[in-house]
């Protein structure tokens, strides 16, 4: 394997190549930041809709616990051909990174809903009482008195997640994003072996992931050590 | 909107989707057992085992923590047969799914094995319970108790991994979605019946680990 | 016209009734002293004022008007007149004392934010936390932290006032600069009804002393006729218990 890969070195460490590989390193990290970025946001409209009260809202209730039941139980793969296909249902011409980018956004939304969700139930019950006696608005209670203290105890699976999308993502290689595992493809179909391709593209993944997971690690034990609960 | 879901069409083709749900569950068992095992000597080996093998171990499960499954078996599927070891596309699937389940599982049972508390085995070791005692005792029924439910939710992980299969050509639970959806082009219904499956057979998973905890190690698992 | 007006109020935790047949009326200025074992439903009578657990029967009269608990849009004109402060202090965490006792009245009343830091800074120093502005809850002892959240109280300008057993959390040393902040209230004419055990404090304090066993009211008088002569067994009972320690 290795004399294989010494010999096809200089055929494949072309600027074309790296370029390639660096774009769709760009593709992948941008992909997973989107998802996440706009699935913190469902995540954080699903969470605050399962803390309501009202008994009007309990059909919309209902819907975001199934939305994150549901979706934290299919596999990404299954996720993404039902809004590939959805989105050809429409029978406009959408983007695949859009298609993937939604997909990532469901399964970020879903699976961040539960963690902030777990934030919120952290912050002790007489936070909620004593901003409920005080004519707080359910929003103006999480926005001022819940998320200000709850965001140390979501923060570090949120970014354990973060790493996992990015991993995730390799799967948008099937609908034809030109993402990190697509490029190892077409590497590979265009006669490098597969050692090499492939063994290339892992070590981005690992370059990418790797520093993100330690700085989550360094995170939680920051977060973990200091006592004090300034916002 | 020009598509109309027709879910009739498909029912005819859910008998072969649940032989894809039953292949399913075999690889993830598969996988998550052998995964167990490489798990449970990497996670002894890290935690009691000599400092140059606990490094390697702990370069194995960096390394495929931090990398995704699929290009883990894009590698073993494609670049193995180059040096002559050539593996079906289930084998090489189980054998990706279990190496990347395996390092999982070490980094789990490692943090299980490392939450026995000190004064217990101190109170083991007045009470004069032998080394063998202590471990029997003490330190098992502990660790089993709180790996438990980690153990469960790695499985329904694994269980969900198992649809990359699919890709490979396996003809798993959505190996057998991008059949059906080939023959009939009911691509909708036959993706979101295939999802159905799967939030099925994962709840019946939880469930049954859930009861199971409890029953066996007093594990506490929030049933959903 | 009495300030507040309860009828037959009833209470349940899940099937648990917690509180049953509560008929109290508090007139203006009134300080009224709620004493009685645990669990015999002092707090719980605050908790249901503030609609925090909703009743299961009864009215609840402010100023002659009935509240319907089950209307969110009563439950918050009311909020806007009846403030508490809890036994935990339940100050918010994440907010300087400054903060804590600023947030509601500027973010939520939308009062302009100069003229309420300039009012709850002489609370503050009233109550001698001038020091200790931009100070955290987790800084404070329980003292100091109960007495931000009397101001955080204060500063919402309610005109009835709900102090559940504000000293019970805190250490012996600790209670009488609670309790001198209190003293200052009843002497400046606020409504108030105090949940407590001090009893000797509820003496001296209260106008009328209600007390409350089993989630009923057993007896209600001025506070000499309470520790001194009280009428029923259970009180008689209770008081002298109290009264030997």
């Amino acid at each position: 394997m290795w004399s294989q890969i010494v010999e096809e070195w200089p055929r494949f460490a072309t600027y074309y190549n790296f370029i390639f590989i660096a774009k769709a390193a760009g593709m992948t990290l941008g992909l997973s930041a989107l998802g996440c970025i706009l699935g913190t946001l469902i995540g954080l409209a699903l969470a605050v809709t399962r803390v309501t009260r009202s008994p009007w809202l309990r059909p919309l209730r209902i819907l975001a616990l199934l939305f994150t039941e549901v979706f934290r139980r299919v596999p990404f793969l299954v996720t993404l051909m039902l809004c590939f296909f959805a989105f050809q249902a429409t029978g406009f011409d959408i983007p695949l990174f859009v298609v993937a980018a939604v997909s990532v956004t469901v399964i970020a939304g879903a699976f961040l809903a539960e963690i902030i969700r777990g934030g919120f139930r952290s912050v002790h019950q007489n936070q909620w009482e004593a901003a409920a006696t005080m004519n707080f608005s359910l929003l103006d209670t999480i926005r001022l008195v819940i998320l200000p203290q709850a965001w140390r105890i979501v923060l570090p699976p949120a970014f354990g997640y973060f790493v996992m999308f990015i991993k995730d993502t390799a799967l948008a290689s099937q609908i034809g994003v030109i993402e990190l595992t697509y490029v190892g493809k077409v590497l590979n179909n265009k006669g490098f072996s597969a050692a090499l391709s492939f063994g290339v593209i892992l070590i981005v993944y690992f370059a990418i992931s790797y520093p993100l997971a330690r700085l989550g690690t360094l995170l939680e034990a920051r977060l973990a050590s200091s006592r004090h609960h300034r916002a | 909107m020009s598509y109309t879901l027709q879910f009739g069409q498909i029912w005819p083709f859910l008998p072969r989707l649940l032989e894809g749900a039953v292949v399913s569950l075999q690889i993830a068992v598969l996988a998550f057992c052998g995964g167990l095992l490489i798990g449970t000597v990497c996670a002894g080996v890290r935690s009691f085992g000599p400092r140059w093998l606990a490094r390697i171990v702990g370069l194995y499960v960096v390394f495929f923590t931090n990398t995704p499954q699929l290009v883990q078996i894009y590698f073993l599927y494609f670049a193995l047969p180059d040096m002559g070891i050539l593996l079906s596309s289930f084998m090489a699937v189980v054998i990706g799914m279990t190496l990347n389940a395996g390092a999982y599982l070490t980094e789990i049972q490692r943090a299980g094995f490392e939450s026995r508390r000190a004064s217990e085995m101190e109170a083991a070791e007045v009470m004069g319970f032998s080394r063998i005692q202590q471990i029997r005792y003490v330190i098992l029924p502990h660790v089993a108790r709180v790996l438990f439910p980690p153990l469960s939710n790695q499985f329904i992980i694994v269980t969900l991994g198992t649809s990359m299969a699919a890709v490979f050509g396996v003809e798993e639970l959505t190996g057998e979605a991008f059949n059906i959806n080939a023959q009939t082009f009911r691509s909708i219904e036959i993706f979101s019946v295939t999802a159905g499956i799967y939030v099925v057979l994962t709840l019946a998973a939880s469930v049954g680990l859930a009861l199971l905890g409890r029953a066996v190690f007093r594990a506490r698992t929030e049933l959903i | 016209m009495h300030h507040l007006d309860i009828t037959g109020l009833e209470a349940r935790y899940g099937e648990h009734t917690v509180l049953s047949g509560i008929d109290l009326t508090v007139g203006r200025a009134d300080v009224i002293g709620l004493i009685g074992p645990s669990g015999s439903g002092k707090s719980t009578i605050l908790r249901v004022l503030m609609g925090l657990l909703p009743p299961v029967g009864g009215t609840v009269k402010l100023d002659g008007t009935a509240v319907n608990y089950a209307d969110a849009a009563q439950v918050r004109r009311l909020r806007e007149r009846i403030a508490i402060v809890f036994q935990q202090y339940n100050l918010f965490q994440n907010m300087s004392v400054l903060e804590n006792v600023c947030v509601a009245p500027v973010k939520i009343k939308k009062r302009p934010r100069r003229e309420v830091e300039e009012e709850a800074r002489a609370l503050l120093a009233k109550v001698g936390l001038g020091d200790k502005l931009k100070r955290y809850p987790d800084e404070l002892s329980g003292g100091q932290q109960q007495r931000v959240a009397i101001v955080r109280a204060l500063a919402l300008h309610p005109e009835i006032l709900l102090l559940d057993e504000v000293t019970a959390a805190l250490d012996p040393e600790l209670v009488s600069e609670v309790l001198d902040t209190i003293r200052l209230l009843a002497k400046e004419g606020m409504t108030m009804l105090i949940v407590s055990h001090e009893m000797a404090f509820i003496r001296e304090v209260a106008s009328r002393v209600v007390f409350m066993a089993g989630g009923r009211i057993v007896e209600t008088g001025a506070p000499a006729q309470i520790f001194d002569a009280p009428v029923e067994a259970r009180t008689q009972d209770f008081v002298s218990k109290i009264l030997r320690h």
